[in-house]
């Protein structure tokens, strides 16, 4: 899918080198307040580990899967986690940050006026968003593994799945942030973003669900998230997990498509 | 070498048409003005040259490129001022130079040079470290001009490059663009002030709803559409038309504006002279040259700046 | 002080169904997926009662606490440095403790009504034991008190909006993950658990779970009030000390 589309939407030279160079300036605004966004960035997910996952789990004790292991509810709920994580970052960075620059800093128009196009704008941010979403994601597996709630070798897979998260996610928010018409539509989207996270099968099985319930939540992009990291981290990933990766990857391309054609719409009038 | 050529260019935003058919040649070396008041097309014209509004129609090809597909290839060779300053309010005055290097591919060390000497020709190396947003309207519009130029262009554009700035700051920027045009490139820009582009340009077109109307060097225009002469005068009363009448015949042409009365005449003094003799006691009199203003009066029957 | 206060109600009449999502859908939310959700996985729940009970009132305090920060962060910020409204109240005749007592009065109020908007859907069902459910109303407003004037000091002595989003994710998550919300705060280790009596949430938990369980809070309930009392106090000195180094030059 990203090989049929990507080379229709970046068919020219050096659009790599332009990307970098969006990412390069965002490098450049790293200021002191711009570190600890990112340490809490680092340390929000653990918290929550630390509060659901032993505080709550301590209460909840040891949890019984669909397919009859029996697992610590930390060990369950962790990987949901990581999930929420790596699509909180990509959206944050996409959506929030990404709208400001466009309707407000007018950064883009500046850049507009350049050799840079404006999908080689959105790669850009979406690969700086990636980078930050990655460090996360790699500094919470290590505490996982250090917890012994997954294993080293699965952490090295999980990586890898957060990380097509983190594109699936930041597809979106893109295409997202180009309809957005004022700040007032981002509290609609972190009310879906929390919706999400709380009936992603993220703090329970999404078998516990009402039967309609359920079915709406298996299709949902973060439910699929939880669904591959989970089963990396707790052994046993199948076909099911192909499919989740190919949906993940669908989600991407289409996102990509999106936000590239409409950026272009809306910024080169 | 023609640098930009169109032929019956044209912009359309649904129904509405800003740019309606115009026929432009810009030379290498040139100073090009488009000059017309607010919603006259100028800035949609200028966007079509950057590269980032498609045309509806016509034909438009800039540095010998098709816009429609070559757009970063001719993006590359451009610099571009904007009307509002979109300087990166996240960066310092120096990095806002060498990031923007960094998206014509320009290397570091390249940009870090370059950038050093365009903070010395628009004159804010003090500056260099300070973020941006405290800088005065006339320092942006200064580095925003440096901006344009990081990349050695072939053509700078700039849209209304002195609105906004109090008139020290215009005469500082007047100046830095004056050297640019002396070192030989090629400068368009926009502006509804007739003193900028007798200042600035060598050529110039008058825009007028989307049209062109006129076209030539400042002289010639004031030549073609004016007298040598001008005398401006105010009378007190609640309207000027009353004494319209009294003055016919007194020179080429008389224009009659809700605050002022204008004698287009060859010879202002003894226009003045004659207004005395037909026993008129105006509050205010002024004897002036004839300018762009007055082109523009007589091509659109209205005033540029209201 | 009226005035001001009556200007903030008069811009709320535009807001108030955003808010109303963020203030009080969220929290319903949180109520069903994780309280209902979770809570069949307690055995025998916690402390005698079902989980989603005892979560409950914890959760009201929590969402009291969000609303009066989120309120007195972006928008105190916002009234400095992008709208400037503070600094055209203190060209009105009007003192900086009116500017300052008027916002923090609206504050207030936002608190209790979205307060009182979630302990009627906690009523409606059926996790409320006691009537003295009703006084968790003006624990909330104690406690929004506690956390919105330190609040107003900090968003007035910041420059950039980046510190409102560090004190969020450093200060205001933090406390609500681990001041009694989710889980007793005896589960937490020695240091942790003390960090949790320090801050002004725990407080408001333990007096709310109470008030709508209707048993002993762990604390003497006149130390609660005390000590939260304490906490507005201090904080009211800060922001009346930044607002008068803004606002009187």
């Amino acid at each position: 899918m990203i090989t049929l589309v990507l080379p229709r939407l970046v068919s020219f030279e050096g659009a790599g080198r332009r990307s970098g160079a969006m990412v390069e300036r965002n490098a450049a605004t790293l200021r002191s307040a711009y570190w600890l966004v990112m340490l809490a960035g680092f340390i929000e997910p653990v918290l929550y580990l630390f509060s659901i996952g032993i505080g709550v789990g301590a209460l909840v004790g040891d949890l019984t899967l669909p397919d009859g292991r029996v697992v610590e509810y930390a060990t369950f709920v962790a990987p949901a986690m990581l999930a929420a994580s790596a699509m909180s970052g990509a959206l944050s960075e996409t959506t929030f940050n990404f709208f400001g620059k466009m309707k407000f800093m007018r950064l883009y128009d500046g850049i507009l006026a350049t050799p840079v196009r404006p999908i080689e704008i959105a790669l850009g941010e979406l690969a700086w968003a990636m980078i930050r979403g990655n460090l996360y994601a790699a500094a919470f597996l290590v505490v996982m593994v250090v917890m012994d709630l997954t294993t080293a070798g699965a952490a090295v897979l999980a990586f890898f799945a957060a990380a097509l998260v983190g594109f699936a996610f930041g597809g979106i928010g893109m295409a997202v942030s180009t309809f957005m018409r004022s700040w007032q539509d981002f509290d609609l989207l972190s009310s879906a973003q929390f919706a999400l996270f709380l009936f992603s099968g993220t703090f329970v099985p999404a078998q516990d669900y009402p039967p309609v319930l359920r079915w709406v939540v298996e299709v949902t992009p973060l439910y699929r998230s939880v669904d591959l990291i989970r089963s990396i981290t707790l052994g046993g990933a199948g076909w099911v997990q192909v499919l989740d990766v190919l949906y993940l990857l669908a989600v991407f391309a289409v996102g990509l498509t999106v936000a590239g054609r409409r950026m272009e719409r809306q910024l080169c009038k | 070498m023609t640098l930009i050529h169109a032929r019956g260019l044209v912009k359309r935003f649904g129904d509405f048409t800003a740019v309606d058919g115009i026929d432009v040649d810009v030379e290498r070396g040139e100073a090009f003005g488009f000059l017309g008041p607010n919603g006259a097309g100028k800035s949609s014209t200028m966007r079509m040259i950057g590269c980032v509004s498609p045309p509806t129609d016509g034909v438009l090809r800039i540095l010998d490129l098709d816009p429609r597909t070559d757009g970063p290839r001719i993006r590359a060779r451009l610099g571009v001022c904007p009307q509002l300053d979109n300087l990166d309010i996240e960066l310092t005055v120096r990095e806002n130079l060498t990031t923007y290097a960094r998206f014509f591919g320009i290397p570091r060390r390249v940009a870090r040079s370059r950038a050093d000497e365009l903070l010395e020709f628009v004159q804010l190396t003090e500056r260099a470290d300070s973020k941006v947003e405290p800088l005065s309207g006339g320092m942006k519009r200064r580095l925003t001009i440096a901006r344009a130029m990081v990349n050695e262009p072939d053509i700078v554009l700039l849209d209304e490059p002195t609105t906004g700035l109090d008139p020290q700051a215009r005469h500082l920027v007047w100046e830095r663009l004056f050297r640019l045009k002396q070192q030989g490139v090629t400068l368009v820009l926009t502006t509804h002030y007739m003193d900028e582009a007798e200042q600035l340009c060598d050529r110039l077109v008058v825009m007028d709803g989307g049209r062109i109307v006129a076209e030539g060097s400042p002289r010639a225009l004031i030549e073609r559409y004016s007298t040598r002469e001008v005398v401006e005068l105010r009378f007190h009363g609640e309207s000027q038309d009353v004494f319209a009448d009294k003055l016919a015949g007194l020179g080429e042409r008389v224009e009659v504006l809700p605050d002022r009365i204008l004698l287009y005449v060859s010879d202002g003094d003894a226009a003045v002279a004659e207004v005395h003799r037909r026993s008129l006691e105006p509050a205010s009199v002024l004897v002036r040259r004839s300018s762009l203003e007055d082109v523009f009066l007589h091509l659109t029957g209205r005033t540029l700046v209201d | 002080m009226r005035s001001v206060l009556e200007y903030h109600l008069v811009g709320y009449r535009r807001t108030w169904r955003s808010s109303a999502l963020s203030s009080f859908v969220l929290p319903l939310l949180t109520m069903l997926g994780f309280g209902l959700g979770v809570g069949a996985y307690v055995d025998g729940g916690v402390q005698g009662v079902p989980y989603l009970d005892w979560m409950v009132p914890g959760l009201i305090a929590s969402t009291a606490m969000q609303v009066a920060i989120g309120d007195s962060s972006w928008p105190v910020f916002g009234n400095f440095e992008w709208m400037k409204v503070y600094f055209a109240q203190a060209a009105a005749p009007l003192r900086v403790v009116d500017i300052l007592d008027g916002h923090l009065a609206f504050v207030v109020f936002r608190t209790v009504v979205s307060t009182g908007a979630f302990l009627g859907v906690a009523a409606a069902f059926g996790t409320l034991h006691s009537g003295w459910a009703v006084t968790t109303l003006g624990i909330a407003a104690l406690l929004g008190l506690a956390v919105a004037t330190p609040t107003f000091g900090y968003a007035a002595s910041v420059h950039s909006d980046s510190y409102l989003a560090i004190l969020f994710r450093l200060g205001m998550v933090p406390m609500s993950l681990f001041s009694g919300v989710f889980f007793p705060v005896e589960a937490l280790p020695g240091v942790l658990r003390w960090v949790a009596y320090a801050l002004p949430l725990w407080h408001g938990v333990d007096l709310s779970r109470a008030a709508t369980l209707g048993t002993a809070p762990a604390w003497p309930v006149t130390g609660h009030v005390l000590y939260l009392a304490a906490w507005a106090a201090a904080g009211w000195w800060l922001a009346y000390r930044q607002f008068r180094r803004r606002l009187v030059v």
